[in-house]
């Protein structure tokens, strides 16, 4: 029974609906320039309040380590928890319906596009705000590590092994979740409460 | 009418069957995002099949990147400049379905067996990772762009942006588009 004590609280509010779904992953994706996941977290969590902030990392957890874009896994995982397979349908084709539209138009009737030198400087000023933003939702959620069964010391050590093993060292994902990730899930599963 | 459809018409039936397995199998390998599999892709379309340049490569990619939306649309891109709509239906479908099945199948057992010490430790376990990952993400996007003056600004404004304000990120995207379409970043 010790294992309700941690579960994270609900979260206080969720989809009515997988046309809701489907409306709601639409308009987030296309505020999303560069990587949609910031905006996602502040949708879904600070906005709508359909996840924590820890149920938005656990989530994001399994997205990653698995094969797949990461928001389009995430999304998949959030419609099925809500309305099976309709809402998972629902939040992929949210994501990628409108845009997928958007971007093929692009392609069909501008193809150079991105190769004019006004645009190819917005790009680098977009990148620049995308990683900064990227940064901003990873420090925003990192208080939520502050329950976690691992002790703060171990947390902050993992943060950081595995934000300069990918960032800096450029080690493959796959490698740093089968050794930092072992190590990390191992002392996780030693201090877990029976 | 039917270059939309088919594109150039270069690639027939047996090519487009090439194409479909090829991304699939790219989309099992695709962990970390469909964009880390992009030289294996480059590899195969441009080396091997010879059937995109590399130019066309690297400007579908930019093209996305230009377009909101998830990144794995770059993928979209790709399949139109090989064979028109039915491309963009091949890629992407080939780069997504085994993914999408993955993703269901692991989330549901994760969901039946979330009582079960080892689903504990992975969540436990993989939150810190999650986040230095998401941070690694953000150095990795920041690092070509690291010879212009204004990056560093842009990247902390930002980043101060997402953790202070309750607003949509299309704001410092805007700005950080107007800083660079004014050439700020030459």
């Amino acid at each position: 029974m010790s294992g309700l004590t941690t579960e994270p609280l609900e979260p206080p509010c969720r989809p009515a609906s997988a046309v809701e779904i489907l409306r709601v992953f639409t308009a987030l994706a296309l505020q999303g320039f560069g990587g949609v996941l910031p905006v996602a977290q502040r949708i879904l969590v600070e906005r709508r309040r359909w996840l924590t902030s820890t149920e938005f990392v656990e989530m994001l957890a399994l997205a990653q380590v698995l094969p797949g874009p990461n928001i389009v896994n995430l999304a998949l995982m959030f419609g099925d928890r809500h309305f099976g397979v309709r809402g998972a349908l629902a939040a992929m084709s949210g994501l990628l319906g409108v845009p997928l539209v958007i971007v093929v138009l692009m392609a069909a009737l501008y193809s150079q596009l991105a190769s004019l030198p006004a645009v190819a400087g917005a790009l680098r000023g977009m990148g620049a705000v995308s990683a900064g933003l990227v940064v901003g939702t990873a420090l925003k959620l990192a208080p939520s590590l502050r329950g976690n069964p691992l002790g703060r010391t171990p947390a902050a050590m993992m943060l950081i092994g595995a934000a300069l093993a990918v960032g800096w060292l450029r080690v493959p994902l796959v490698w740093v979740v089968l050794g930092l990730g072992a190590v990390s899930m191992a002392i996780a599963a030693w201090r877990l409460p029976r | 009418m039917s270059a939309v459809l088919f594109g150039s018409g270069q690639l027939d039936a047996a090519a487009l069957w090439a194409l479909f397995l090829h991304f699939m199998l790219l989309s099992v390998l695709a962990v970390g995002g469909a964009i880390t599999t992009t030289p294996e892709m480059s590899r195969w379309l441009v080396g091997e099949r010879g059937w995109l340049s590399d130019a066309q490569f690297t400007t579908s990619v930019a093209l996305a990147q230009a377009a909101p939306g998830p990144n794995v649309l770059f993928v979209a891109v790709i399949g139109w400049n090989l064979a028109g709509l039915l491309g963009v239906a091949v890629t992407m479908v080939g780069s997504l379905l085994p993914s999408t099945v993955l993703a269901l199948l692991a989330s549901r057992w994760g969901t039946q067996h979330r009582q079960r010490r080892v689903v504990r430790a992975f969540k436990a376990g993989m939150a810190p990772l999650t986040i230095g990952f998401l941070l690694a993400t953000g150095w990795v996007l920041a690092d070509p762009l690291r010879g212009y003056a204004a990056t560093p600004v842009l990247v902390a404004i930002a980043a101060a942006f997402m953790l202070w304000t309750r607003a949509s990120p299309l704001w410092p995207i805007l700005l950080g588009a107007v800083v660079g379409a004014a050439g700020w970043m030459e």
